[in-house]
């Protein structure tokens, strides 16, 4: 790429709070005029991403460079950006032209030329009669016009918008994300947005960088992110999706819910266990049982107002989302058929727990930060350094936190259409993956246990 | 790693606070020897504690009974204090328009007078009613300067409330009686605690209302002691132990007050995360 | 509904008996001669008794010294407690709020012993160092409660759309922290008009302040004259509630803790 398509360039950027890891190595280039957002749950790193490329916070490690120039230790003032903030931040003891003004007269420029410019960008942002105004007096939707006009009027190359529609109401919000996406096509200047908003990511976007947990899950233009999805938070986070558990059986070739499908991925070797995901508008479904991959039997069928979402219980006991355009009597038989290019598969992050341990006697090893029960082991004694396995489903949780070997909170919750995939955060921050089918509220307080028989030990450290 | 605006700042802070607490550390130390006059060593010796609380010379004996009469006009006053603003401040939350606004208006004015003041208006009332002034012109003076402060710490308590509790308790069988005791009282109490600390101490602070209210009968609190000494032109020896007492009392109570605050802070803001 | 607000009644009462009829006693007192019939000298004595216009104008000019050096010394330390990169304590922004809860006069005369000991003749000076180490915590408070609650997004998008360091506090710290400022004003000034025992401490009475002449009037049973001094005390501060951020000196001192 040609390098002064790239305006912003990020590399390796890291940052902690307290100790704890808020980015993790963050790489991300900026291209000049794009419309690029940060989107993830709250928590995610997102905001701490804009507010360092802002200038208000310092990466710890890691270099942000704009138009080839490091900025990563530019004051905030220097920089030539500028922000659109969460909650407006405008100076209540300024009125509406001394607020879009502020950043002019600093700059020096000569009154007349101010004059013309408040005006001009007002007018951009429809608040044209509205100078002399207090700006307490404004609606939430009024002062968010002004905040951009405040920003703008500098004419920035590139514009931050952290959140800025976060306080409207659902109605408000839509239209001013027209708006917004007609200011960007007007100005030709970059906008770097962040959301949680996934809907409005995918909307207002040429490129969307999904986030989670201090990294970058995912880069791509709107329509990639929805239909390829790269591993399963994202398809969990954009869109309804149906997330299964599946066997790669050999190119082209993948099981799931009991059946084999043709699909369009190669490249994973043969019976590699791996994810699929299936968005509900893609699995066809209908009476006739002729034709259809697989059956299975209606459990619900909800209007949503342009289609009708339904669950099904498949043949082989699994819970599939369906939306379609015609409804199916709750109860009856239903046929279904998934098409090759539909089925998106990923490669699963892990297929079992494993942490690094030490063995604190020949009959308890230390591990995620707690002492646990695993019998007594040949060959192992205390002072071992140790590698400890355990699946999924080995996990058993305690409704109360005080019971247990360990205890920490849901953190992360999937439904795999026979069975609930959770990350539990333990209190010492180690993330603990579990199988099961009992229902968990994300952020629930859990025990988690395991039999010292499904703990799978061996050694790492050095022989002696 | 400090910046050079760091350590200016820091010094700045503790230079202040070194010339803020110099004179109450100078107090202290020098309540540990037996001079007559202050700044003058003799070496060091509890003789002024035990002395203060012995009452074995006529000043440090009605020291203490100055001492003691400040206590109970403080724990009366500000118990009442506490039960009336928590009414008023139920009453007030529960107003609106003028009527709100003329209560809110005269709850103000104790706390915008300057205490000469309200000190001189209830000496007047009290001279115009023919009440004989002593213990309790003083305690209803510290009552009406104290509650403007309870009603203003248990108001905010309110607004946080949810507004249907009250009538939740009701509906649940509950008389107002009962409602109050088991559903309101129990959630205002963080600011009745609050209004009751802020107006048990500005009762012991007080000074020119007592001054006025407190006649010629003889009853002296604290302050009019100190102020009587002062006159005299002499300081009771005994003074300087109490006064180290007084202050470190206060140190623990509103440390332990606010490090209470400040853990519940911070347990928010983990909930929150 | 209508009865829950029915429990303000007995305060209400309470109010009017303690605190607007006493203060229309003093306006009574102050228009009546000893022997109750009406009169204006003692009015007229605020306006030609040179003793009374004196303290008054020197009352003035202390107050308005003190506030000053309350304020040059005490909104530093309220912004750099407030300001989250010099100052993460809570416990330092504690201490400084501490005094407040000592007894002035026990302050005080503890001021007042050093300044005998380090043998500092006692006058002007010593008052105006003894009032600003008096009242200095009462300036703080104010201006840091509302630096602290200050949102700290105004001061990011004043550096984001080009102040430096030294605009942002011109144009946009300051400016906002005026109400505190207001606050701290009205908790320095009128206190510190009306004081009598700390000045007379301080000064060994050698400087009389409008309170102290007041406490004197009613000392030597003169209440009518005294009255009429309270009154005009009381017109003051009426005029200074009406100043913007006025009312707000009342809920600051309200809420302490």
């Amino acid at each position: 790429m040609n390098p002064n398509e790239i305006i912003i360039n990020i590399e390796h950027l890291s940052k902690s709070f307290n100790g704890k890891k808020v980015l993790d190595d963050i790489n991300l280039y900026v291209k000049r005029g794009e419309f690029i957002t940060l989107l993830g749950p709250s928590g995610c790193g997102k905001t701490t991403l804009l507010r360092q490329i802002a200038g208000f916070l310092q990466p710890d490690e890691g270099v942000i460079t704009m138009d080839g120039k490091d900025i990563s230790q530019v004051p905030p003032h220097k920089r030539k950006l500028n922000t659109v903030f969460q909650r407006y931040a405008l100076f209540p003891h300024l009125d509406v032209y001394d607020n879009v003004a502020f950043g002019l007269k600093l700059a020096k420029v000569p009154e007349d030329e101010i004059a013309a410019r408040v005006k001009k960008y007002l007018k951009l942002v429809s608040m044209s009669d509205y100078e002399d105004r207090d700006v307490n007096t404004l609606s939430g939707g009024q002062q968010q016009r002004i905040a951009i006009a405040r920003a703008l009027v500098n004419q920035p190359s590139v514009l931050l918008l952290d959140e800025p529609l976060s306080a409207l109401d659902l109605k408000m919000r839509k239209d001013m994300q027209i708006e917004l996406k007609e200011m960007h096509q007007k100005l030709g200047i970059t906008f770097i947005y962040v959301t949680h908003d996934q809907e409005e990511a995918l909307t207002l976007s040429d490129t969307v960088v999904v986030m989670n947990e201090g990294r970058i899950q995912q880069i791509g233009t709107p329509t990639d992110i929805y239909n390829e999805p790269r591993n399963e938070f994202v398809a969990d986070f954009i869109g309804e999706s149906n997330i299964l558990n599946a066997t790669m059986l050999c190119d082209r070739k993948v099981s799931f819910i009991g059946h084999d499908f043709d699909c369009v991925d190669e490249g994973f070797g043969e019976n590699a266990p791996v994810d699929v995901v299936v968005r509900p508008e893609d699995i066809y479904i209908m009476k006739n049982l002729n034709g259809a991959q697989f059956t299975g039997t209606v459990k619900s069928c909800i209007f949503k107002g342009v289609h009708y979402e339904m669950f099904v219980n498949t043949d082989s006991g699994n819970e599939l989302m369906i939306q379609d355009y015609n409804a199916f009597e709750v109860g009856s038989t239903v046929g279904m058929l998934i098409r090759p290019e539909d089925i998106q598969v990923m490669r699963k992050a892990c297929t079992c727990n494993v942490f690094d341990g030490v063995m604190t006697s020949d009959e308890t090893v230390e591990v995620f930060g707690v002492e646990l029960e695993c019998g007594a082991r040949e060959g192992l004694s205390k002072g071992d350094e140790v590698s400890v396995e355990f699946d999924f489903d080995k996990v058993e949780l305690l409704d109360n936190k005080e019971d247990g070997a360990e205890h920490g909170f849901v953190s992360f919750i999937l439904y795999k259409g026979d069975r609930y995939h959770l990350t539990v955060t333990t209190d010492g921050g180690y993330k603990i993956l579990v199988d099961t089918n009992e229902v968990w509220d994300k952020l629930d307080l859990v025990g988690i246990s395991i039999r010292p028989e499904d703990l799978r030990i061996s050694r790492t450290g050095k022989e002696e | 790693m400090m910046s050079a605006r760091k350590i200016i700042s820091k010094a700045y802070l503790w230079m202040i606070l070194a010339i803020l607490y110099a004179p109450i550390i100078f107090i202290a130390v020098f309540s540990f020897t037996k001079a007559k006059s202050l700044g003058n060593w003799t070496g060091f010796t509890f003789d002024l504690y035990t002395s203060l609380f012995t009452g074995a010379n006529p000043a440090s004996a009605s020291l203490l009974e100055a001492l003691q009469s400040t206590l109970i006009i403080a724990l009366v006053a500000s118990v009442v204090s506490t039960a009336l603003g928590t009414l008023a401040a139920i009453g007030i939350y529960n107003l609106h328009g003028r009527r709100k606004a003329t209560i809110e208006f005269l709850n103000n004015i104790p706390l915008l007078n300057p205490d000469i003041i309200t000190g001189v208006s209830l000496f007047l009332l009290f001279v115009f009613l023919h009440v004989s002034k002593g213990y309790v012109t003083v305690i209803l003076a510290h009552i009406t300067f104290c509650t403007p402060y309870v009603v203003l710490n248990v108001l905010p308590k309110l607004a946080q409330l949810n507004p249907n509790i009250y009538e939740a308790a009701l509906d649940l069988g509950a008389t107002p009686m009962q409602a109050l005791r088991k559903v309101l009282i129990p959630q205002l109490r963080p600011g009745m605690f609050s209004g009751f600390v802020l107006a048990f101490t500005m009762s012991l602070d007080d000074f020119a209302v007592t001054y006025f209210t407190a006649g010629s009968a003889g009853l002296q609190t604290l302050s009019t002691y100190i102020y009587a000494d002062a006159r005299k032109g002499g300081l009771t020896p005994e003074l300087k132990p109490l006064m180290t007492i007084i202050f470190l009392l206060i140190l623990v109570v509103l440390a332990v007050v606010n490090v209470k605050a400040f853990k519940k802070n911070k347990n928010k803001n983990k909930e929150n995360r | 509904m209508g009865k829950r607000s029915s429990w303000v009644i007995p305060y209400f009462i309470f109010l009017v008996l303690f605190v607007v009829l006493p203060l229309v006693l003093i306006a009574v007192y102050a228009f009546q001669d000893s022997y109750g019939h009406f009169t204006l000298s003692n009015i007229f004595a605020f306006f030609t008794d040179p003793k009374i216009v004196n303290s008054f104008l020197v009352s003035m000019e202390v107050a308005l010294e003190n506030t000053l050096i309350c304020l040059l010394i005490g909104y530093p330390v309220a912004y750099i407690l407030a300001d989250r990169d010099l100052n993460r304590s809570a416990v330092t922004a504690m201490l400084f709020i501490l005094p407040m809860w000592i007894n002035a006069l026990m302050r005080t005369m503890a001021t007042a012993e050093i300044f005998s000991w380090l043998g500092i003749h006692l006058g002007k000076g010593t008052l105006l160092f003894g009032m600003a180490y008096d009242y200095l915590p009462f300036m703080i408070y104010p201006i840091y409660n509302q630096l602290n609650k200050m949102d700290r997004s105004y001061i990011e998008a004043a550096q984001d759309l080009g102040a430096t360091p030294s605009q942002v506090f011109r144009k946009v710290t300051l400016p906002l922290s005026m109400p505190g400022v207001v606050s701290g004003i009205m908790m320095v000034f009128m206190p510190t008009v009306s004081t009598f025992a700390i000045s007379e401490i301080l000064t060994n009475n050698t400087i009389q302040l409008f309170g102290s002449v007041i406490q004197e009037q009613f000392y030597n049973m003169m209440w009518n004259q005294g009255a009429a001094l309270a009154l005009v005390m009381l017109l003051l501060i009426g005029l200074t509630t009406l100043l913007p951020g006025g009312k707000n000196a009342a809920e600051q001192e309200g809420g302490l803790i």
